[in-house]
């Protein structure tokens, strides 16, 4: 037989003296055959609580009289034998209806086959994407300027066009208002909150046109900016007309060149 | 019994030879049980499940889709296609990593690359053309997105993962523009690094911890190299996964309108 480690026999003991309100050491004796087991002379107490179901529900365990069992088993025998079924050791706290975590929809939506109807279009358009590349790739070469050299500034000297319109803005405001508190409050911070700012449940265009108007506004703003800071922008940052003073861009040269 | 055509003989003894192929130990091991590579397709709906069920876009593509969701109008695949350039820029970016060394030689590597190497210049254009093709589809994915009204519940968590994905694009740009080390290079990434110095109260430290020092060199060059080939692909790739996860938890394609 395998030993039953000591502190669980204790827990068990005292779980056990509690429920038939007996001392641990009397449980623990029980338990390992040293003493008489209590539980047959708790038998009838069950009796009792059956007479009574109310009270049971609330009592969490039926505390123990050690006169009443002898004479009710004597009164009443053959009920005895039922006691044990109805012994109650848990309350009802309440009742938890099976519900899925996450809730099915029922309503019927119109479905296609992923394949062919989206997978087909979807490689159609990576082999267009992919041939357009190749054919820009071809005609277009990127551009390579003389070595990096840290001594010679070159005018003007211009970020990377997606970074141009915040250089624009740049010449116009302070360096902390327009170049970071700007990208970051506008571009980072309001535009992750943005779904949580916009509580409208509405998708379609009509019912929620300040959204629209919202995101067209920066969208025009972002555009004007990149296209000044790209083709109108040369030498000093001074304003300069593309098809009279020429353009300076070099990440589109050999397009520059081309023409 | 008809006598069988001597072409007729090696057209059965070929349907035969394909059939035990098919349903042979090796391709048993290789394809899952149903794939059409073992059974053969004949086009039925079950088969049409079959396909992506045992196939590993299982991942990203559920068996149906909303009939609105595949009008080529309706996304004008813009999610795919940033994606899409994004595997693009991987192949084309670890073929230029065996030709680079990011130090003083970056400049000579990259003139290598253009003169001597067969298609090195076309691979470093589909990689440059390629970046600011992506940063494009992108931005143009979150306007679709927006104009949609895509972002709205149970979306707006992917609303954010996916404004991240943008920053970690526009990241992954900027410190590709350094690393041909020419002049357009180096001072473009000076004038942005310039604007990170410009922060309130950590402005010096940004700068100095973007560029390792305080102008850009070739330090910064090792600095954006790594964070271009390794620390950022595996950071956006992280956040990919999550996004097209949520695309499908959050019930798949929004709308229609």
């Amino acid at each position: 037989m395998v030993d039953i480690p000591e502190h669980l026999l204790i827990r068990s003991a005292e779980a056990r003296a509690k429920a038939l309100g007996i001392t641990v050491e009397q449980a623990l004796a029980e338990m390992k055959g040293e003493a008489e087991p209590t539980v047959i002379s708790k038998e009838p107490d069950v009796q009792v609580i059956d007479e009574t179901p109310a009270p049971v529900a609330e009592t969490p365990a039926p505390v123990a009289e050690t006169p009443a069992p002898a004479t009710t088993k004597k009164d009443t025998p053959e009920e005895v034998e039922f006691a044990p079924e109805v012994k109650v050791t848990q309350r009802l706290l309440t009742v938890v209806k099976a519900k899925p975590i996450q809730k099915p929809v029922s309503e019927p939506v119109d479905k296609v086959n992923t394949w062919p109807h989206l997978m087909l279009p979807e490689f159609v358009s990576l082999m267009a994407m992919t041939a357009f590349l190749i054919l820009l790739s071809a005609i277009l070469q990127a551009p390579l300027l003389e070595e990096a050299n840290p001594n010679v500034t070159p005018n003007p000297a211009k970020a990377p066009w997606y970074f141009l319109g915040l250089q624009e803005l740049l010449s116009y405001w302070d360096p902390q208002i327009a170049g970071v508190m700007i990208p970051l409050l506008l571009g980072v911070v309001l535009w992750m909150a943005f779904p949580y700012i916009d509580r409208n449940p509405e998708t379609h265009p009509s019912k929620r046109k300040f959204a629209i108007m919202f995101y067209t506004f920066f969208l025009a703003g972002a555009g004007i900016l990149t296209i000044i800071g790209v083709l109108f922008r040369g030498p000093g940052w001074n304003w300069t007309y593309p098809w009279i003073d020429g353009i300076w861009f070099d990440d589109l040269l050999d397009w520059i060149h081309f023409e | 019994m008809q006598k069988l055509s001597f072409r007729d003989k090696i057209k059965e003894a070929r349907i035969n030879a394909s059939d035990s192929f098919r349903g042979g130990k090796l391709m048993s091991s290789i394809f899952r049980p149903g794939s059409p590579f073992r059974k053969g397709y004949v086009d039925s709906p079950r088969n049409r499940s079959y396909v992506v069920m045992n196939n590993v876009l299982y991942h990203l593509h559920p068996v149906k889709v909303k009939r609105h969701g595949v009008r080529l109008s309706y996304t004008l695949c813009l999610g795919g296609l940033s994606f899409f350039l994004f595997i693009v820029l991987t192949i084309t970016g670890i073929w230029l990593m065996f030709y680079f060394r990011p130090t003083e030689l970056a400049y000579v590597d990259i003139q290598n690359l253009q003169t001597s190497i067969a298609f090195g210049s076309l691979v470093r254009n589909m990689h440059r053309w390629g970046a600011h093709l992506m940063v494009l589809v992108v931005f143009l994915h979150m306007s679709r997105v927006f104009y949609h009204g895509a972002y709205k519940a149970p979306r707006e968590f992917n609303w954010v993962i996916g404004v991240i994905l943008l920053l970690l694009t526009l990241l992954l740009s900027f410190t590709g523009y350094l690393l041909p080390w020419d002049q357009l290079a180096i001072w473009a990434v000076t004038v942005g690094g310039n604007m990170a110095g410009y922060t309130p109260v950590i402005g010096a430290q940004a700068k100095f911890g973007l560029f390792a020092g305080l102008e850009a060199t070739t330090a910064t060059l090792l600095r954006f190299y790594v964070l271009h080939v390794l620390f950022l692909p595996f950071i956006i790739v992280i956040f990919m996964a999550v996004h097209f996860w949520r695309v499908r938890k959050d019930g798949g394609i929004s709308g229609p309108l």
